[in-house]
């Protein structure tokens, strides 16, 4: 089946919608992009399209949030993160404003729009943030998880939310708790750290590992921040290697946080998949994940190096 | 209050900002000064607000958009009982709960955080949209100043204002001209300020921003189905002779001798 992070996205706010009238949906001109649309056919009196101005709608979720309400922002993220940074900064997070982000189109899974519309810099720019709590869905499931959870944060929330179709990897059962690691598949030489779309790589490079004979775990660290430090330590203790995979640039994302936890308290032999500090181009999905090395491929390159 | 006492008491309320910059040494004596009648029309004369609950919930909101020029508000805000006077010599201090830009979770009395300019009108907006969506009937009232004026943000609110009929939603512009590289003029015109709020959609009124009555006269005009916009006419530096339309006077805190010819002419009241 599959469905698209953003198709979940947009149901979760519905039915959220439905159970918390706190919450408001905001956009700037791309419901039907992000999927808030799904929200507004059923909650119209709390739908707000801003037009093509994300610095206003994300003042004005802080007016709301100020005033008691619960706002879903939405837009692309680079438009959202990017170009509203300094308005999240002050406005929602300095004051720690109970404001939602779901902001869609990451990484490079946009694809055909090209460089100018692919935000690989959102999680850096997110992480700098104290008090943001940035969750990273990999499936329809966990993209729900992340809306039902956001809405019982107190405090600003990043869900990053991708385009592409995909098929459920986790279950209705799989824990999701914010700010704690799901272990993926238990292994014993090289960890796979991964996050997002790149979690079913991740799983797909453990089996090509194992067929050569080398264990590998994978943990879905669906959320980067706060980043499950107790989790990581934990690995870098079981396991001789670590190597992290994001669809976002290496500087300031997953791999830079998890590096951030290892540095001065372990020696276990590190490595990163992810953009490599350049921007993105037009091209299918999948051709831009191979070129940019973002693959299963990769990730058993990187390990073998390692170990 | 009547006309002479208001007139003492924004005597009174200019000494204290110049107290409190010139205590702390640091701070905009400039657009505070020329912001006083207009925050006094709000909290002494139109504004529904209660000192002894600043979170009652239909209170109208006060932003101060030009934050800035906080030590005007915070001089109000004391005068008015929100907190202790005493607390105004500590402006700007590390265990100050009076930051250098208006502080929410700080200063009782202080609805929105600002300081980066053109977002406090942006998150008023956001809050007269909201309380609309609510159903309740308090205001929103926006400072801004001249120079913010320049920032995008200041359009992209004025439009979604306009479009989403805020009667509740008003914009007053501390218009004193200067900004801290000169004149709005030589910096960026604002070419006509009043006509481009009509055409976004805006009731447009222009007073004088150091006469009370003038400025209340505005607040008070009934508006129906669109936001009001008052320009409010001010010298920068209003009240102090050597201050007055003096773009250099933006930010920076009087010396010895300056503060006390200051206080001389301010009457010497604090």
């Amino acid at each position: 089946m599959g469905k698209s992070l953003r198709v979940a996205y947009g149901e979760a706010l519905r039915e959220l919608g439905a159970k918390n009238d706190k919450v408001v949906v905001m956009d700037a001109d791309l419901a039907h992009a992000t999927m808030t649309a799904t929200f507004a056919e059923e909650h119209k009196d709390r739908f707000f399209n801003f037009g093509i101005a994300e610095a206003n709608m994300v003042c004005a979720a802080a007016g709301f949030a100020h005033t008691g309400y619960i706002p879903f922002v939405s837009t692309f993220a680079l438009f959202g993160a990017g170009r509203a940074f300094e308005q999240i900064r002050n406005s929602v997070s300095y004051v720690n404003a109970n404001v939602k982000f779901g902001l869609s189109h990451s990484g490079l899974c946009v694809g055909e729009d090209g460089g100018s519309h692919q935000s690989i810099e959102d999680i850096a720019l997110m992480r700098e943030l104290p008090g943001m709590t940035i969750l990273v869905p990999c499936d329809p499931i966990e993209t729900k998880k992340a809306v039902m959870a956001a809405a019982e944060i107190d405090g600003p929330v990043y869900i990053r939310v991708a385009r592409p179709i995909v098929e459920d990897i986790t279950t209705e059962e799989t824990p999701f708790i914010p700010g704690k690691a799901n272990v993926m598949k238990e292994g014993k030489d090289v960890c796979i750290m991964a996050t997002g779309l790149m979690i079913s790589e991740a799983l797909q490079a453990a089996e090509l590992l194992e067929k050569e004979g080398i264990s590998a775990g994978v943990i879905n660290f669906h959320t980067i921040k706060p980043i499950d430090e107790a989790c990581i330590l934990d690995m870098a203790k079981k396991y001789k290697a670590i190597v992290t995979a994001e669809e976002h640039s290496i500087i300031g994302g997953l791999g830079s946080a998890v590096a951030e936890v290892l540095a001065g308290k372990s020696n276990v032999k590190f490595e990163r998949v992810g953009i490599m500090d350049k921007f993105g181009k037009s091209g299918k999905p999948t051709d831009l994940f191979k070129e940019y090395g973002l693959t299963a491929e990769n990730i058993v390159q990187k390990s073998k190096e390692l170990l | 209050m009547d006309e002479m006492n208001l007139t003492a008491k924004a005597q009174q309320i200019r000494a204290d900002i110049i107290k409190m910059l010139y205590t702390c040494q640091s701070g905009h004596p400039g657009g505070s000064l020329s912001c006083v009648e207009m925050l006094m029309a709000l909290y002494y004369r139109v504004a529904k607000v209660d000192p002894q609950n600043p979170q009652m919930e239909d209170r109208d909101r006060i932003v101060l958009s030009k934050g800035h020029a906080c030590p005007a508000l915070y001089a109000v805000l004391a005068d008015k009982g929100y907190f202790p006077k005493e607390d105004l010599w500590n402006l700007r201090q590390i265990d100050s709960h009076l930051q250098g830009h208006p502080d929410m979770r700080k200063t009782p009395g202080v609805d929105v955080n600002t300081g980066s300019l053109g977002q406090g009108v942006s998150i008023a907006m956001g809050m007269a949209l909201a309380a609309k969506h609510k159903k309740a009937d308090y205001k929103v009232y926006a400072i801004v100043g001249d120079g913010e004026v320049q920032e995008g943000l200041v359009w992209e609110a004025a439009m979604a204002a306009a479009h989403y009929k805020l009667d509740n939603f008003v914009v007053m512009l501390d218009h004193n001209g200067l900004q801290i590289d000169g004149s709005n003029e030589s910096v960026m015109s604002l070419g006509d300020v009043v006509d481009k709020f009509r055409a976004f959609g805006f009731e447009c009124y222009k007073v004088d921003g150091h006469d009370l009555a003038a400025i209340e006269y505005a607040l008070r005009a009934p508006v129906s189905g669109k936001p009001k916009f008052i320009c409010c006419e001010t010298h920068k530096g209003h009240g102090v002779s050597f201050m007055s339309d003096q773009a250099g006077w933006h930010g920076k805190a009087p010396n010895k001798e300056e503060y006390e010819l200051a206080m001389k002419q301010l009457g010497g009241i604090n």
